[in-house]
């Protein structure tokens, strides 16, 4: 009997040959990341397990990434960062990541990647639980507490369980009017918000491997949104491309064996989908956008981890050049290298950045954002009852900032389209 | 872990995600200092819509205006509790409250891991739906050896789920004192 990707690694990781789920184990952790939210309480417990002069465990294995609360006047949100930037110096850290330096990035886990840090076959843990997104290239990846973490940044290691796997095949070619957003929004709404829990999703197929490095981190990203513990795919050229343009460290590319044992198997031809937007308040609320169409609007988003990296901006771009848009719309890259590119690439010799500005959007600055509501002052929050379309991934009651707004889920493309109206519109009536 | 538990139930529904246990904006507080930990008791709970707050009735905040601790003691929740994001000032901000189990159909997985591992409040897991069973304000009791739970309200009784391998870590008190135990880290 074989093993999945997921098995293997976490055997490789354990000093095993071979592991089953359903096993607890101690894995070493490759690399441990945190943010502003989580780090400063992590550290506390870290400190107060080990000891006020422990040194981490690997200092090169720790990357601090703040991102969530950066461009506020919250008085506690900014003290956070200072506390992340006194421990960073105390501990001698190469991978911090400081508000207000040239070296400062935004959302983790797509800086993960840009970085290098996202390494095939490696476990990469993270106190956040869009964690899962690293798991596009090929790696074991999954979120934790601020107790695992701190557990890890003394010893290296956590315990583990061993998941099953789901595998999700899909097959076809994927039609210029759906994006990622539209696959995992479909499949979340087959299996539900709880469909995954405690599993892997293991994501195959052809259609998988014609996407982008960007777009597979759209798939693993919601991973969460469906319970599950790890989204993962398996590398290929384009995933070793992708790493190596971005870092010399070593490797070692892990697959799925053929005969590896799979909890359950979902397939899709991708080409016979449509757009889909999840309604308010849950990720798995799916409908097609012909369902919604027409639903009146206040806002659109286009931002986060999952919605807020360069093509995500290309496909929206596509829609609003030339156009203007009719509600508040929110342009927020996930990362400074996004916001830069925002100048750098354009369509038909415009920059996208002066795409979005000409169309009359509010341009943000590399963050999280209003993707968690966050302080009062944050960018693009929610105040009071606004609908509103988001390529974000969450949109439980308050998760933009209101209890009292509605959110939903939708692709950059969907999003784009129904900015120009006001109304959630399919973007197959506007895209030429 | 304590045998006897008995206290008030706080009813909720399916998929209570982290961000209706704490809302994202309190994140900014310490978990250290007191002054700004026991806004976690004061705000826990608060992002569930008030119409689904203290079910059946609504409207029944777990925390009342101004307090900083909860006269509830068992949350009963259905399927899903905890999921969305892997803040451990979820469980951290019931613990605060005043909370010590929650009782739910089922967890996601983060959460779960996090009440555990920090020692926060213990995830029973029910057998049956419990949520449309026991109302806001009943007088519960939960034996968490046996792992029966009492409603003295109604006068009615059932046996949770085991916790399973877990057990070990919670009898330990948290997952540092449980890898102190495995030799993981040194003693103290
Ligand atoms: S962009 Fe949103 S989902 Fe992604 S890490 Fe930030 S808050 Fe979490």
């Amino acid at each position: 009997m074989g093993m999945t990707i997921t098995e293997k690694i976490l055997a490789n990781h354990s000093g095993r040959t071979r592991v089953a789920p359903g096993e607890s184990l101690w894995v070493d952790v490759d690399i441990l990341m945190t943010h502003d939210v989580c780090g400063p309480p992590t550290v506390d417990i870290f400190k107060r397990e080990f000891g006020e002069d422990t040194r981490v465990w690997d200092p090169d294995k720790l990357v601090i990434l703040p991102d969530h609360y950066i461009f506020t006047q919250n008085h506690h949100a900014n003290r956070n960062v200072q506390l992340l930037r006194e421990f960073a110096a105390e501990q001698a850290l190469p991978h911090y990541y400081d508000v207000g330096s040239p070296r400062y990035k935004g959302v983790c886990h797509v800086a993960l990647a840009e970085e290098g840090f996202n390494r095939p076959g490696s476990i990469l843990i993270g106190t956040d639980s869009h964690t899962c997104t690293s798991g596009a290239f090929g790696l074991f990846s999954t979120g934790v507490g601020n107790t695992d973490a701190a557990l890890i940044m003394g010893t290296g290691k956590i315990w583990l369980r061993v998941p099953e796997t789901m595998r999700f095949i899909f097959e076809g070619e994927l039609p210029p009017y759906l994006m990622a957003k539209d696959l995992i929004l479909a499949v979340i709404g087959d299996i539900t918000c709880d469909g995954a829990t405690y599993r892997a999703m293991e994501f195959d197929g052809k259609a998988v491997y014609a996407l982008s490095m960007q777009e597979r981190m759209t798939l693993t990203n919601m991973a969460i949104e469906a319970g599950g513990k790890n989204g993962v795919i398996a590398p290929d050229a384009t995933t070793i491309d992708y790493v190596r343009a971005r870092t010399d460290a070593a490797f070692e590319s892990v697959f799925s064996d053929v005969d590896a044992r799979y909890f359950s198997e979902h397939r899709y031809d991708v080409s016979t989908l449509e757009p889909v937007v999840a309604k308010p308040h849950r990720p798995d609320n799916r409908a097609s956008v012909v369902e919604v169409a027409g639903t009146r609007l206040d806002r659109a988003y286009v931002g986060s981890c999952t919605g807020g990296k360069l093509e995500d901006f290309q496909a929206a771009a596509d829609i609003l050049k030339g156009q203007e848009v009719v509600i508040d719309t929110y342009i927020v890259p996930a990362t400074t290298e996004i916001s830069q590119s925002l100048h750098t690439s354009s369509i038909d010799g415009e920059s996208l950045w002066s795409i979005f500005e000409n169309a009359g959007c509010k341009m943000g600055q590399a963050s999280c954002a209003a993707c968690l509501g966050g302080p009062p002052d944050t960018f693009g929050r929610m105040q009071g009852s606004e609908v509103v379309i988001s390529t974000t991934n969450r949109n439980f009651p308050g998760r933009m900032g209101s209890k009292q707004a509605s959110v939903y889920l939708a692709s950059p493309l969907t999003v784009a389209a129904s900015a120009l109206t006001g109304r959630i519109t399919d973007p197959r009536g506007v895209l030429v | 872990m304590q045998s006897i538990i008995r206290g008030l139930a706080y009813v909720v529904g399916d998929a209570i995600d982290t961000d209706q246990i704490i809302p994202a904006e309190h994140l900014v507080y310490s978990l250290k200092r007191p002054e700004e930990r026991r806004m976690y008791g004061r705000f826990a709970m608060s992002g569930v819509p008030a119409v689904d707050q203290g079910l059946p009735f609504g409207n029944r905040p777990f925390t009342d205006p101004d307090r900083y601790e909860s006269r509830y003691t068992l949350i009963v929740a259905g399927r899903n509790f905890g999921c969305g994001s892997s803040r451990e000032h979820a469980p951290f901000a019931l613990a605060e409250a005043g909370a010590q189990v929650v009782i739910a159909e089922s967890y996601a997985r983060i959460f779960y891991r996090n009440t555990i591992d920090g020692g926060f409040v213990i995830p029973f897991e029910s057998n049956e739906k419990l949520n449309d069973q026991i109302r806001t304000g009943d007088d519960l009791e939960l034996d968490t050896q046996m792992g029966q739970l009492t409603n003295h309200t109604i006068g009615q009784a059932w046996l949770l789920k085991p916790l399973g391998d877990v057990a070990a870590i919670l009898k330990a008190g948290n997952v540092f004192e449980y890898a102190r135990q495995a030799g993981l880290i040194p003693a103290r």
